[in-house]
């Protein structure tokens, strides 16, 4: 029996020649991952196990995106812990405000990842970057801790879903769109424990953002990581970031897969996730009104250029409606300049919305627009769980870029084509 | 070893985000957290929970955010074991690591009811409704888990 894609990647970092599908294995670590949430558990994780180096000092990355720049004495004192600590340990890639970006926007973008590797990240979003052919997965901080002293992680080996794309998306259709439109077919828990795979003749109308937008929202399904086909697209990205040597992984054309999917790119709507599940999607069409009190185009799932350069199209000469909040987040210092340079920032505050630094922020409730009781927003972040955006009772709405900003203008939920 | 205790039960995908709210993670202390687990969808649990508690839950318990937060809010609180259909992975691995008892058994998380009174028996994976007198059987955790469990989580099993 053949293996798919993440089972080759996983064998070949266990240092074995097959893997099967259930199997426990313990493969060594390409990087470590952590945030200022996440880190501090773990800080603490490794010296009472009585760690003092870091496994390698270029393969931890460090990133402060939550709650920085620090929002309250508790926050600084844990961004204080994380960057005494990569001080201490000379940790190469620490990301402090004024470098630092929402993590899984910042290492593919400093090439701090590529096809083959084997990443582990205390951020469940970590599965992000299956978008450039890497298995890359969430952990705890206690998991952080172990990878960061022995540069090794346990894993149960996955079984996977194939998804098949084909045909080219409408104008307004973006990787979003596809990743709700999978979330609702399949369910939030329709992938768990499992890899999602995405491969097909669709890929090539698939930009590298929209790939980074649907393999970071494998999670929301329940997967352990998503995972593309490296193609001509990903090379072209990776040939001005990555300077070191990988590896291009593909699946046996025997691989055993649980599930194949069929997917025509050609057929989608644009997709909207109601509170409080991903998994609660209904296409444009079907929406019917929903007011708006917030309007937030950023996070690790849409905060890149491509993003906020379809958000602008939608914005030029045009304003947002009366009592509505539209919040923008680029999500790295780079996009954020790549914007500006590009005009979008005069758009944007044409159209009164606010421009914020690069922040976590919102999408986890943790600052730079919280919702009050029985407020709605929406958004281009990855979940609406209850209390998730702030307040218990209120709601938050997941789409995309293009259609977070139509709504904005409008004041209830619409798509492109209404305004 | 085992738990006994009173039955908190909820329903499908218990997401990280209402077992910690994401508003308290500027702490990680466990005391603090456990003052607000579960709040945004069970006000009462801290003033109602006991030392040595069971939580029982459906499908796809501890979806959502990486945050070890979430398991060690619970442990924290006194809930001395998870009882659920199926487990959000990185829930499950946390846990794990950090040595609170979970369980996978869908009879008894479709069975047990709220306020039952349940008796846990990890080295027989043995689940007793004392209430109803039912008796559920979970599967066992792999040797390798168990290997880490009986070093008392992750880090002590690397030392």
């Amino acid at each position: 029996m053949g293996m798919t894609m993440t089972q080759k990647i996983l064998a070949d970092h266990a240092g074995l020649e097959s893997v099967k599908a259930g199997q426990l294995i313990k493969a060594k670590l390409d990087m470590v991952l952590g945030n200022d949430v996440t880190t501090p558990v773990a800080i603490k994780e490794f010296k009472a196990a009585g760690f003092d180096k870091v496994f390698d000092k270029d393969k931890v990355s460090i990133v402060l995106d939550h709650f920085t720049p620090n929002k309250d004495i508790k926050s600084a004192e844990h961004c204080k812990m994380c960057r005494e600590f990569a001080g201490d340990k000379d940790v190469t890639n620490f990301y402090d405000v004024g470098e630092m970006g929402v993590e899984h926007a910042l290492l593919p973008e400093k090439g701090l990842v590529a096809p083959g590797e084997v990443i582990i990240g205390a951020d469940s979003h970590t599965c992000t970057y299956g978008a450039v052919g890497a298995f890359s997965t969430g952990v705890g901080s206690t998991d952080m801790a172990a990878g960061m002293a022995t540069g090794e992680a346990w894993f149960k080996v996955p079984s996977a879903l194939k998804f098949n794309l084909t045909g080219k998306p409408a104008k307004w259709i973006s990787g979003k769109d596809v990743i709700l439109h999978i979330i609702g077919m399949i369910g939030v828990d329709g992938a768990l424990y499992k890899s999602m795979e995405f491969s097909g003749d669709g890929l090539k109308n698939l930009s590298i953002d929209d790939r980074l937008t649907m393999a970071n929202m494998a999670i929301e399904a329940g997967g352990k990581n998503g995972i593309f086909e490296v193609d001509d697209v990903t090379k072209a990205y990776l040939d001005e970031r990555v300077d070191r040597e990988y590896k291009i992984y593909t699946a046996d054309s025997d691989a055993a897969y649980d599930a194949v999917y069929d997917i025509d790119l050609s057929a989608l709507k644009p997709t909207v996730a109601f509170p409080h599940l991903p998994e609660n999607t209904k296409t444009i069409d079907e929406v019917g009104e929903v007011k708006l009190d917030q309007c937030v185009i950023g996070s690790c799932t849409n905060g890149r250029l491509e993003d906020l350069e379809k958000a602008a199209e939608i914005f030029k000469g045009r304003h947002v409606a009366k009592n509505i909040r539209a919040i923008i987040i680029p999500a790295t210092q780079k996009i954020y300049r790549e914007a500006m340079k590009e005009g979008l920032f005069d758009i944007f505050m044409d159209a009164g919305c606010v421009i914020s630094t690069p922040t976590c922020g919102p999408c986890l409730g943790g600052h730079m627009g919280i919702l009050a009781k029985g407020e709605r927003a929406i958004s281009t972040s990855n979940r609406n769980f209850v209390g998730r955006m702030g307040h218990p009772e209120s709601e938050v709405y997941l789409a995309s870029p293009v259609v977070a900003a139509a709504s904005a203008i409008k004041g209830y939920i619409c798509g492109p084509d209404e305004i | 070893m085992n738990a006994k205790g009173k039955v908190h039960k909820y329903l499908d995908n218990v997401d990280t985000d209402v077992i910690i709210p994401a508003r308290y993670l500027n702490s990680s202390e466990p005391s603090e957290l456990a003052a607000h687990c579960m709040e945004d969808i069970d006000k009462d649990f801290v003033n109602n929970v006991k030392q040595g508690d069971i939580m029982v839950a459906r499908n796809n318990f501890g979806c959502g955010s990486s945050r070890e937060h979430a398991p060690i809010a619970i442990k924290a609180s006194g809930i001395g074991c998870v009882i659920a259909a199926t487990f959000a992975r990185i829930f499950y691995r946390n846990a794990i690591n950090i040595g609170l008892p979970i369980m996978e058994c869908p009879e008894a998380a479709e069975n047990i009811n709220d306020g039952d009174e349940v008796e846990v028996d990890f080295d027989t994976g043995i689940i007793k409704d004392i209430t109803t007198g039912k008796e559920f059987k979970a599967e066992p955790f792999p040797e390798f888990i168990k290997e880490i469990i009986n070093k008392n989580g992750l880090m002590n099993s690397l030392k």
